[in-house]
């Protein structure tokens, strides 16, 4: 038997379609994303040069960063000149070569690592890039998807391929139960702060343990999303059930149909020239008809629908029994605690019932000039309880935290109550599909009840590049990625919280320990109805 | 993209770590579809003041504004250069502005990329090696530094000399300014013969049709 295998490693090796000495391999892109920001000089560079597109098939676009988020009205005639002729670029872009546009008010529109896996584009055991560094969200799913830059994006559009550089393997283990009131969002801000904000360059992560595969698939997108936030270009979680579960009759998922007429078959014979060797599995119970199968080809035949072969495969891409990882970390979920910002990088955290660290507590000195740039841009003193900072706004949203389980969440605390006076809350839904549910479930009438704003799908306040951005002094608790300077509006102070902290934030006007807050009789999560009935008497 | 051997070149020292893109070149600069113009928005936040939502004045304490520093090709700065954001703007801003060379201990995966892409010689040195060509440039600005690409060596007229680690193949690109399509065109035979088997594995398909 060969040597046990990574994940990663078994979905590059798929991927890899030449290995010309002295470059770096060439590999294989299964999905390029696109959005306006982008892509603009990628298409113009491919018009200077005389090329196509290689294959428009496999791209899709939408517009997610600059739109406004307001209205209907404000997204179709955009105020803004410039950005309009970003969107209008795209427009005509997509067009000219052929791909697949979901424009802004499609009803598969949102944020472009929101509506790969909403429409079922995004699969285990694919290549994924994007133009966008959060392009890690699709690792989730056992994809091996990483941002690139514009130049690659061009690359990417005339080849398929990327010259990629094979980095080194990372498992980061997250074992036990996480404690009432942590979340997803706050096991990956813990990990960045440990390992610090360029701890995993050079790395693609896999997120692995009890805590990972007890996430929900919103849970770990949260994860892989903002991985890149630890340096590294990709973060992957082996694709299990809950993953099956989650693609299941999407649009662009394989058919459950059953396979009935020979032509079905032979349209699928093709796929016995394909290199998969399928790896006995730890738990071959899980794939009894494909335990101990050896053997150069994938015979298609024995499934009777395209989805019963693609699970079967995606079931081998788990990372084998004994495989190596180049380092490894191990973390005890139970230890962890939720997570609030207090600096510029999102490496510079305390926990809810924590202070703003001294300077003595930089780990190195290089932080430590870091810590006092930050003390001064976020007004900040050190040694101030977090708990005793007050916001000014509050953004629930982004492709972090801007799925429906994420406004379920805040919808849970937020319900029965109404925002601190002064405040600014806004939810921002990920996509058009996240809203549409959101406002079938109601959570729409619970937000705009307790003075939220109910908007429509975009980037919007992660990074301000619409018109809804900070002033410059405001303090916000927001849902999403990065607290840079200026990065929410020039002179704005971000704070990264989970959902459930920027909600219970944004209804007492400061940072509120969610494990404190009103506790459902289940004791494991919020009880939307518990809240309902006590609201108003914390 | 112009090819690149040896540089010599005052530098500016901006002795800070985790200097992220989004400092580089602000968002409001991204909404453009052309892809030259973006020197002049360079550390945007840092380099101007914002007096009125419309007005805007140097600020005459940062580095890029003194006038000592003018024609510097070479950026210096501390671990972990270009994290955050994928936006190949910042590596468009810092041609633009002029420099053709940045020295850090580390620099961040994305932008290493972007920089490669667009003839941006990143030199990696051990962080006390940064630190003494970065009190020099800040002692004087008028010190010089030689970046010698096809020799793998950095040094100055006070005695420096460092050898820096570069990918082969990135410096073979840097060396003769190369287009990467161009490159990776010349496997396209490869590649035919790789996507007509690889397009029959329906389940890595973006679009499964039914």
């Amino acid at each position: 038997m060969s040597k046990p295998q990574t994940m990663f490693e078994k979905v590059w090796q798929q991927h890899v379609v030449a290995e010309p000495a002295g470059e770096p391999p060439l590999l294989y892109i299964d999905l390029q994303l696109v959005h306006e920001v982008t892509s603009p000089q990628a298409f113009e560079g491919l018009r200077m040069a005389g090329r196509k597109l290689r294959r428009p098939d496999r791209h899709i676009a939408t517009v997610d960063h600059n739109v406004p988020t307001t209205s209907a009205h404000d997204r179709l005639v955009i105020a803004d000149q410039v950005s309009a002729a970003q969107v209008n670029a795209l427009r005509k872009n997509c067009a000219e070569f052929g791909v697949e546009f979901f424009d802004v008010q499609d009803a598969s529109q949102g944020i472009v690592h929101m509506i790969g896996p909403e429409l079922g584009a995004t699969k285990p055991g694919m290549t994924i890039v994007c133009g966008d560094s959060h392009t890690s969200t699709h690792g989730a799913f056992g994809a091996l998807a990483f941002g690139i830059g514009t130049s690659e994006v061009e690359h990417v559009m005339a080849t398929q391929t990327l010259p990629q550089r094979k980095p080194k393997t990372f498992r980061i283990n997250v074992e036990g139960e996480l404690p009432f009131g942590v979340t997803a969002k706050d096991i990956i801000l813990d990990i960045i702060g440990r390992i610090g904000t360029d701890g995993a360059t050079g790395y693609a992560v896999e997120y692995a343990g009890s805590a990972i595969r007890a996430l929900s698939m919103e849970g770990r997108m949260t994860v892989c999303n903002m991985s890149i936030e630890a340096g590294a270009r990709a973060g992957m979680i082996a694709p299990d059930e809950t993953t099956f579960a989650y693609l299941k009759g999407r649009r662009y998922s394989p058919s459950s149909e059953p396979r009935t007429t020979s032509s079905d078959l032979s349209s699928r014979s093709a796929t016995e020239g394909f290199t998969f060797q399928p790896q006995p599995s730890s738990d071959s119970s899980s794939r009894p008809e494909r335990s101990g199968v050896e053997g150069p080809a994938f015979s298609s035949e024995q499934y009777e629908s395209d989805w019963d072969e693609a699970v079967a495969y995606w079931r081998t891409l788990t990372t084998d029994p004994g495989a190596e990882f180049d380092r490894e970390l191990h973390i005890d979920a139970a230890t962890l605690a939720p997570a609030v910002t207090w600096g510029t990088s999102p490496g510079m955290h305390a926990t809810i019932d924590g202070k703003v660290p001294t300077l003595d507590q930089a780990p190195t000195e290089a932080d430590k000039k870091s810590f006092a740039k930050a003390y001064e841009y976020m007004n900040l003193q050190p040694g101030t309880p977090m708990e005793s900072i007050s916001i000014d706004t509050v953004f629930l949203g982004s492709c972090t935290n801007g799925r429906i389980e994420d406004l379920r969440a805040a919808a849970a605390v937020v319900k029965g109550n109404h925002v601190a006076t002064r405040i600014r809350a806004m939810v921002v839904p990920g996509s058009q599909q996240v809203k549409r549910q959101a406002e079938a479930e109601g959570l729409d009438a619970i937000f705009k009840q307790a003075g939220f704003e109910w908007r429509e799908p975009g980037c919007s306040m992660c990074l301000g590049m619409n018109p809804d951005i900070l002033q410059p002094g405001e303090r916000c608790a927001s849902t999403s990625n990065r607290n840079f300077e200026g990065r929410q509006g020039r002179g704005g102070r971000t704070h990264l919280v989970s959902p459930e902290m920027a909600a219970a934030a944004a209804i007492t006007g400061h940072f509120t320990d969610i494990r404190t807050w009103k506790r459902g009789s289940s004791g494991a999560t919020l009880d939307a109805e518990q809240v309902l009935v006590e609201g108003g008497s914390r | 993209m112009t090819p690149i051997n040896v540089l010599t070149s005052k530098a500016v020292p901006l002795p800070l770590p985790n200097i992220d893109t989004d400092q580089i070149i602000p968002k409001q600069f991204l909404k453009r579809i052309e892809r030259t113009g973006y020197g002049e928005f360079l550390f945007y936040d840092w380099r101007y003041h914002l007096d009125t939502p419309d007005a805007v004045t140097p600020n005459r304490d940062f580095v890029l504004n003194k006038a000592e520093y003018a024609g510097a090709e070479i950026l210096i700065a501390e671990k972990n250069f270009g994290c955050g954001s994928s936006r190949e703007h910042a590596a468009w801003a810092i041609n633009q502005y002029g420099f053709r060379a940045v020295i850090a201990p580390s620099f961040a995966d994305i932008f290493f990329s972007n920089a490669g892409k667009n003839g941006i010689i990143l030199v990696r040195l051990e962080e006390e090696q940064v630190q003494t060509l970065m009190d020099r440039s800040t002692g004087s600005p008028e010190h010089r530094i030689t970046i010698n690409l096809e020799h793998n060596t950095v040094t100055d007229d006070a005695g420096f000399h460092a050898r820096f680690e570069i990918d082969p193949f990135r410096k073979y690109c840097l060396l003769n300014g190369l287009d990467d399509i161009g490159l990776t065109l010349r496997h396209v035979d490869a590649l035919d013969g790789f996507e007509a088997k690889h397009d029959a594995a329906f389940w890595a398909a973006p679009k499964v049709t039914v």
